[in-house]
């Protein structure tokens, strides 16, 4: 599914949309399988032991365990952008280790998910996000959102339970 | 290592942290002139000048080592400048530090200034979606204190860390810089003061993040046949240690959005944080055991509390202990940012790792005044910045 947002600038090949789904877009090493994300612009690999300069692009997997999160009560400055006459609305910022590839890659956390419905080590899943540029446009990015169905992962922390509980209240 | 790959540090100087206004060189100047009458060391003396490179003006080469021999007077010596972030000063002193151990000078000056505007560090204007601070900022909003945020919240989950954890390291070095007339925050303050103030980035609050400051260190540092000369005795960087991450990366560090896939390739025993005082202390032939004080970058409380255990001053989820003991405070056992700290200073990026060398200087002299740690013979500063840039500094008495 696409809805025709376009990517946010410098995103044009991070994500992909469509049919299969939406994922962020790895590049995978062609000589040795590393994977790079963002992916490379710059011919080569992260691997100092591989000489490899091309990259394939590859679909990452879309959930993980939240790794940690935080949140944002003061506006940034540019280049983040602010709509005008738009007032600063706050996010929430994921970390999160998608669990195939052992991967953190940060990301807004969906606008409806307030920060108080996080815990470290639960499941997290990718999903469109749409930011709006200081000139009014909308472009998409990628966010992250607590799976529907929690369930700790037990990784790396104790089991957090008050997440029921929160999120019943953010819902409240 | 050899005592022949220690350098003297001859004198040391510095300009108050504040937020003063004024361009970045009159502070530049105040700390070298002090510096160099710390060594008794004449300006057409020196054979080198190392500045340390502010991106305020956006001319790297306008803003260093040569902004400042020109504020001297033009004497000859060649210039050198250098950008490591955070760890700027540091990369400078390895720069001078490495013209001595070559015979290439026995006397270099050591500079770095800056004047900080207010509020979040920001990028270099324009569009630049090729650079990945940039990118952070344009696409997730995700400021340094957004990054510490995710750091503090991540310790919090693994050791059990608490905010009230977080707000002893301000109370213990708002105390160790109310001591200290170099310091641009003064005030002692209480837990209550700290849990009061407000929210930046959830889990921390203004008072637990360093601020962005003005202000200027500058150090001279001699060959050891020169230091006798002066007939200085005192103290010697025995190491600086700057090492890059090694891949797999294993954690988000600022700026970057991700980590390295830790699926098909193992890290490092050691992670990049732990890898820089290490170094350093291989170099040096010495051990965290041996050290009598150190200044640790709390860019963050939290962070504070993160280095306690890569310097190894405290085994892994042991340094809420060590904090609460006491140790760390002035009069513990290994008192941590004597000089009060990011957190009595703010940050003035360039001339930071500069001013950790002139506190432990002091220290190690047995010249800090009134919050001298009694009886110091070696210490150990280290720093983190943007762009897989850091460094360790070991130093002790002649």
């Amino acid at each position: 599914m696409t809805d025709g947002i376009p990517a946010a600038p410098g995103t044009e090949k991070w994500f992909r949309e469509g049919p299969d789904g939406f994922a962020l877009l790895a590049g995978r090493c062609t000589s040795c399988g590393a994977l790079s994300f963002p992916p490379r612009t710059i011919p080569g690999c992260p691997d100092p032991d591989c000489e490899g300069l091309e990259q394939n692009p590859e679909p990452l997997s879309t959930s993980g365990t939240l790794w940690s999160y935080t949140d944002a009560h003061y506006a940034p400055p540019p280049p983040y952008p602010r709509p005008p006459d738009a007032e600063f609305s706050p996010y929430a910022l994921a970390a999160v280790e998608l669990t195939a590839e052992r991967m953190i890659i940060l990301g807004q956390v969906a606008p409806d998910v307030p920060n108080e419905a996080l815990r470290v080590g639960m499941i997290m899943e990718l999903t469109p996000g749409t930011l709006v540029s200081s000139t009014g446009v909308e472009e998409r990015v990628w966010n992250w959102r607590p799976a529907d169905h929690f369930e700790d992962s037990g990784a790396d922390v104790e089991a957090y339970s008050a997440y029921s509980s929160a999120s019943e209240e953010a819902s409240a | 290592m050899s005592r022949t790959d220690s350098v003297a540090v001859a004198g040391v100087g510095m300009h108050p942290w504040g937020a003063w206004g004024r361009p970045f060189v009159e502070y530049g100047l105040v700390a070298a002139r002090a510096a160099l009458a710390d060594a008794g060391v004449g300006w057409r003396d020196v054979q080198l000048v190392v500045g340390g490179e502010t991106i305020r003006n956006g001319y790297p080469g306008f803003v260093a080592g040569s902004a400042l021999s020109q504020a001297l007077g033009w004497q000859g010596a060649p210039v050198a400048s250098c950008y490591a972030a955070c760890a700027t000063g540091a990369q400078a002193l390895a720069t001078a530090r490495a013209h001595i151990l070559a015979g290439l000078a026995d006397v270099v000056l050591v500079v770095g200034a800056d004047a900080t505007p207010k509020g979040f560090f920001a990028p270099v204007g324009g569009d630049r979606p090729d650079d990945p601070d940039w990118l952070r900022f344009r696409l997730l909003g995700a400021t340094n204190p957004a990054y510490f945020g995710l750091y503090a919240r991540r310790r919090m989950a693994l050791r059990g860390s608490t905010e009230v954890d977080f707000a002893a390291v301000k109370v213990k070095n708002a105390r160790a810089g109310s001591l200290n007339p170099n310091a641009r925050f003064r005030a002692e303050v209480d837990t209550e003061t700290v849990l009061k103030s407000p929210m930046v980035s959830d889990p921390l609050r203004l008072l637990q993040i360093c601020a962005t400051s003005d202000g200027a260190a500058a150090v001279v540092l001699t060959s050891e046949e020169y230091a006798r000369r002066l007939n200085k005795d005192a103290v010697r960087i025995r190491a600086i240690s700057a090492p890059t991450p090694t891949y797999p990366r294993t954690v988000p560090d600022f700026p970057y959005l991700a980590s390295d896939s830790l699926a098909a390739a193992a890290p490092a025993a050691r992670g990049f944080r732990e890898s820089l005082a290490h170094a350093a202390y291989e170099a040096a032939g010495l051990g965290p055991q041996e050290m009598d004080l150190a200044e640790v970058y709390d860019l963050t409380t939290a962070m504070e509390l993160d280095w306690y255990e890569e310097i190894g001053l405290c085994a892994p989820g042991e340094a809420e202990k060590l904090l609460h003991d006491g140790a760390t405070a002035l009069g513990g056992r290994i008192p941590v940012n004597p000089s009060g700290g990011l957190s009595s200073f703010g940050e003035a990026i360039p001339a930071q790792a500069i001013a950790q060398v002139c506190e432990l200087t002091w220290q190690l002299r047995g010249a800090a005044g009134a919050r001298q740690v009694a009886g110091a013979r070696a210490g150990v500063a280290v720093n983190q910045g943007l762009f897989g840039h850091g460094s360790a500094i070991v130093m002790g008495r002649a």
